[in-house]
């Protein structure tokens, strides 16, 4: 875009700088590894109950059967997203979005900004809102979301999610086709010297490598232990034991030792164990019915 | 005379949804206008992707003042009697005043209900529209919802304008409160827009760079883009769903022309305009030699201040992502390549896709798309070996030919001379599902069939079979194209015909509105490609053919079997165990039941669903022929004769029995049938029942009697001889004897217009009947042997249709 466009790492202190001035607490990213930002109990579990929220984190994402081995310039196993979660959703979240596109250097006269539809489901979280994605020219840049059901409850009240796709993001504002070629920190080292390695050995032992038995025994361990949780009345502990399976799952599917017809029954057990751990903090927080 | 403004003003509604709120705010209103006694002399709807706006002119400033007058009790009636009259018309006792009805004094009120402000009537109409709006889905936001009872819209709604002739209706809906303000271009335009009335908000949004009316936008866009194509020496692709889409995606439409790399016209144009169009919402463009050309328009919704070169290149940029993805695909369909030089090897057939088909449940009942494709080239190949599908032109393929399944000519070949239709229709069946499987179908399902034909032809296969794999989901749709290369009309037939005898025989036929597997439109397209090509077939003995496919592999593993083994084992005395019914499906099966008993069992579960499905087919049929203007009663008319379960045949003769009884003759040889009918209907039962040699039922077995054995034997023509007959009995009779030969010898050879044309002679012989001869003579010779002739009458008229069934 420009000479003086920002560095990844920039952009990512100018939208916490952003949001903070704005109200949210800036989380660090769950340390667990995750599919999406969604799944942060900053974003799940906090979405739930009357209690205001208003929170921005960055959070990796780990999609195995997305990895390309290093060699697709935008395709990655393992990117980040940039999560604002606002809640009750404020009557100018349009507004406070599109400055802080601004922040990090998008002209709105000059880049063509739009709100496309795009409704936000969850089979797997029994969540479900709508929303956009964001266009840039063309470039889907956000997804934005008007959260109606988190694990099967009405959300009372609504927040709003905006997940920005950091590297899109940052290809977009510097210029660049590759998201390797990303200028990480103003200083030269880019976003292929932090992560290329890691894509081709992570793709690798995503594929390949990734010893399946142990996989279908961690998935088997984290439903038991998550059921354990439920049990002792721990929702927090049984939710990241439903984050942990549906990564396994992830991890399953990326070795292709999942058929078709039993991928339906191992989401809907990561389904049930997820909605189990929205239902178990609901109960918890006296927030029932 | 006043008019009225309304805006709402929200987030982006979906473009898709547009069209329909438009429409929706118009009746909403006018519901409203009607219900308090108003009416507008015009109403006009406009929409944006952030507002839904209503225009109405002409509207009375008051609502019509209406004097009631309500009748109660007498003057003297009981103090709670007359407490309750008053609570009724909402007055005081002194209001009401006294009349003589039937010289007794009786209280009445009368009730003056004054004109209503119009604009009082729109304070309580805006609200109840707003919470009435039928989104197809909306939403709750912000603080309010904290209840679930809050205020929903398709997204968050910002402001309403309400005015009427210039001043503001005052109303609120949920703490959002009526105004004179809006906002203009989300970008172009900063902070409140003021409107003063109808006549300036269009040209106040204008201003602030909104254009309101979303079929100038659409005009914006459509001319826009063919200008921005031609400047470029392209022609533009029109595509009005496209402009309809960006005219709600955008405030202020600037289309603007892109390029791509021309190395990305390698792959197919469909998937090139599939993924400019669906996702992207880009215009394609075309030389002037009508290919595909590499460049696209877009609709920006702002004038960038550098004219759009940014906008451009971010959109060539995202495009060029899409292609080299589509690219990426066209070519790991077709190649295997070196994981390290990533060259490539050898090519990735058809057949080697294929394979994979297996691991792809088609439906959990009925086994996976291989298990399909198997049923499919089965049937496919029989229906060229049957004779059913050959290389004649379909055209000339008339009622003339014989129908049945002689086995002269069948394996005819196509030009090349080597590969028989048999084994092009098979292999063109086993290869028409492994697109399903490629990665440029994963991403596009909406190009099943097409990548494969694509595929098919690169890989050098036959150019029909190519073409057959290609289109065989055809037809798709009411216009679509009708399959007449005869490799495809196999498939697509087999295809079709597969899946309704699947669905049908494992009880899952469509209910009600409910068709998830589509089985109406396979039924539809079965039919219209039978028709088109005039493909003489039996569809009960094609449909057993595609249950019993099924059967060798469902009902091997049914229950049915499961039975029958605990029967064999029960009846040697045998326990029947767990472990049995195990083995029973596995060992039993496959060893001990012959396979005649096995069919038996499968035979037991496919006459029904043969039956419901042919059924299904005919209201298919008459849904279809409805549409293109036959009469329901006729197609009834010529099932109810039974037995007729051969397409081309059966709708040969409805035709002809539409044109007949459209005609004098046809109408009054009707008017005769019926008039016979009615009197053998009341004078038959009672005394012939007790014979048990009731014509209706004879009529119940169906196929037309022959003229020499008479359905009444009690009623039989030397019974008339007993009596000198009258002169118009005896022309009746003469008429009948030398109709219905004819008649005979035009239906076998299936000219129905023939048989009609024998039939219509009865109409004067008949008519003369009715006029001099008297059916119920006191004579009972006389009188059975007249029903006995009536009976023969029908019995003639019934050899080309039911007329009973035939309104009018």
């Amino acid at each position: 875009m420009s000479e003086q466009s920002l560095s990844f790492q920039d952009m990512i202190l100018t939208l916490h700088s952003f949001w903070s001035r704005h109200g949210c607490l800036i989380l660090q990213p769950y340390d667990m590894p995750m599919g999406a930002g969604t799944f942060h109990t900053a974003t799940t579990l906090r979405a739930l109950g009357p209690e205001p929220w208003n929170a921005a984190f960055v959070q990796p994402c780990r999609r195995p059967t997305d990895g390309r081995y290093g060699e697709n310039p935008n395709r990655l196993q393992h990117y980040y997203q940039y999560q604002v979660i606002l809640k009750p959703s404020p009557g100018d979240i349009q507004q406070l979005y599109l400055d802080s596109l601004t922040a990090i250097g998008v002209d709105p006269l000059l880049h063509d900004i739009r709100f496309v539809e795009d409704d936000w489901e969850s089979p797997t979280l029994g969540a479900w809102g709508l929303g956009w994605e964001v266009w840039c020219d063309g470039m889907e840049v956000t997804q934005f979301t008007y959260f109606q059901q988190m694990g099967g409850f009405d959300c009372k009240p609504v927040a709003g999610e905006l997940t920005y796709g950091l590297e899109r993001l940052a290809m977009y504002i510097q210029g660049k086709d590759s998201v390797y070629d990303l200028d990480f920190n103003g200083q030269g080292v880019t976003y292929g010297d932090v992560f290329l390695e890691n894509e081709k050995q992570m793709s690798a032992w995503n594929f390949e490598v990734a010893n399946t038995e142990s996989l279908f025994d961690a998935f088997r361990k984290a439903v038991a232990e998550c059921e354990n949780c439920l049990e002792a009345k721990l929702p927090i502990p049984a939710y990241e034991q439903a984050i942990q399976a549906s990564h396994v799952f992830n991890l399953l599917q990326a070795r292709g030792v999942i058929s078709v017809a039993e991928r339906q029954a191992y989401m809907g057990r990561v389904r049930d164990l997820a909605k189990g751990s929205c239902e178990a903090w609901v109960e918890k927080k006296g927030w029932a019915a | 005379m006043t008019d009225f403004l309304l805006e709402l003003l929200s987030e982006e509604i979906p473009a898709r949804m547009q069209g329909k709120a438009r429409a929706d705010l118009e009746k909403l209103f006018a519901e409203q206008l009607v219900a308090a006694g108003l009416k507008a002399q015009s109403l006009q709807t406009y929409s944006t992707p952030r507002r839904l706006a209503l225009i109405a002119r002409g509207l009375p400033e008051t609502t019509q003042a209406v004097s009631e007058e309500l009748k109660g009790p007498p003057a003297d009636a009981p103090e709670a009697a007359v407490e309750g009259f008053l609570r009724k018309a909402g007055l005081t006792r002194d209001a009401l005043e006294t009349r003589e009805v039937k010289g007794r004094a009786t209280l009445f009120a009368v009730i003056n209900k004054p004109g209503r402000a119009t604009a009082d009537v729109l304070a309580d109409a805006i609200p109840a529209i707003i919470r009435a709006f039928p989104w197809p889905k909306s939403m709750r936001w912000g603080t309010a919802s904290q209840t679930t009872e809050s205020l929903r819209w398709v997204r968050p709604l910002q402001g309403i304008i309400a005015l009427l002739g210039g001043y503001v209706v005052p109303c609120e809906i949920d703490g959002l409160v009526a105004g004179n303000t809006t906002v203009g271009h989300r970008f172009h335009h900063k902070g409140p827009v003021t409107i003063s009335g109808v006549e300036d908000y269009a040209s106040v949004l204008r201003a602030a760079h909104v254009i309101v009316d979303h079929d100038e936008r659409a005009a914006i866009i459509r001319d826009g883009a063919a200008k921005a194509a031609s400047e470029a020496g392209f022609v533009l692709v029109e595509d009005e769903g496209l402009v309809v889409e960006n005219a709600g995606l955008t405030e202020w439409p600037v289309p603007l022309l892109g390029r791509y790399d021309p190395a990305f016209l390698e792959v197919p144009p469909e998937v090139i305009q599939l993924t400019n169009r669906i996702n992207q919402k880009y215009f394609v463009v075309r030389d002037a030699a009508g290919a595909l050309a590499p460049a696209f328009v877009c609709t920006a919704n702002i004038s960038a201040h550098d004219g759009g070169k940014a906008i451009v290149a971010g959109n060539e940029k995202v495009l060029a992502a899409r292609l080299s993805d589509a690219a990426h695909f066209w070519e790991q369909d077709q190649w295997h390549h070196d994981p390290v030089t990533r060259e490539r090897k050898e090519r990735r057939t058809l057949e080697e896709h294929a394979l994979k088909l297996s691991n792809i449940v088609f439906h959990e009942k009925l086994g996976t798309v291989a298990d399909k494709v198997e049923r499919v080239a089965k049937l496919a190949r029989w229906l060229v070996e049957e004779g059913i599908v050959t290389t004649r032109s379909p055209a000339k393929a008339g009622a003339q030919e014989s129908g049945s399944a002689s086995h002269s000519g069948l394996r005819l070949t196509p030009e090349n001379g080597s590969v028989s239709l048999a084994d092009l229709a098979e292999q063109a069946a086993r290869l028409c599902k492994a697109d399903l499987v490629t990665e440029m179908v994963g991403e596009f399902p909406e190009l099943q069939g097409l990548m494969g034909g694509y595929y098919a032809a690169k890989e050098g296969l036959d150019p029909q079979v190519a073409a057959a794999i290609r289109d065989h989901y055809k037809p798709v749709g009411q216009g679509d194209d009708v399959p007449t290369a005869p490799v495809t009309v196999a498939v697509s037939l087999a295809d079709k015909l597969d899946t309704i005898a699947a669905f049908f025989f494992e009880d899952m036929p469509p209910t009600g509105s409910r068709d998830p597997f589509a089985l109406r439109r396979a039924a539809l397209g079965v039919l219209t490609t039978i028709a088109a090509n005039g493909l003489r077939l039996h569809l009960q003995q094609v449909l057993t053919l595609a249950i019993a496919y099924h059967g060798k592999r469902i009902g091997a593993a049914g229950a049915d079997l499961v039975r029958a083994y605990r029967a064999a084992k029960e009846a040697a005395g045998l326990a029947f165990t767990k472990a049995d019914e195990a083995e029973a499906r596995a060992a039993f099966i496959d060893n001990v039941l012959s396979d005649e008993a096995k069919s038996q069992l499968i035979i037991s579960r496919v006459r029904p669903a043969v039956s419901s499905i042919l059924d299904f087919f005919a209201d298919r049929l008459k849904v279809q022929q409805r549409e293109a203007g036959v009469r329901h009663d006729l197609i009834d008319a010529v099932f109810a004769l039974g037995g007729e379960d051969d397409l081309v045949r059966l709708l040969a003769r409805v035709h002809a029995l539409q044109a007949f009884v459209e005609t004098g003759e046809g109408g009054n040889l009707l008017a005769g049938y019926k008039r016979a009918a009615n009197i053998l209907k009341k004078e038959m039962p009672s005394p012939l029942q007790g014979r048990g040699g009731s014509r209706e039922a004879a009529e119940g077995e169906g196929q037309s009697p022959t003229s020499e054995h008479s359905p009444l034997p009690t009623l039989s023509p030397e019974g008339e001889r007993a009596y000198g007959l009258e002169p118009a009995e005896d022309a009746l009779i003469s008429a009948l004897d030398g109709a219905e030969p004819l008649a005979i010898a035009a239906i076998e050879a299936e000219d129905f217009e023939g048989a009609m044309a024998a039939l219509a002679v009865l109409r004067a012989p008949i008519d003369a009947f009715f006029d001099d001869v008297t059916v119920n003579d006191p004579d009972p010779a006389k009188r059975t042997a007249r029903l006995g002739l009536l009976a023969r009458f029908r019995a003639a008229v019934h050899r080309v249709a039911d007329f009973s069934k035939i309104e009018g």
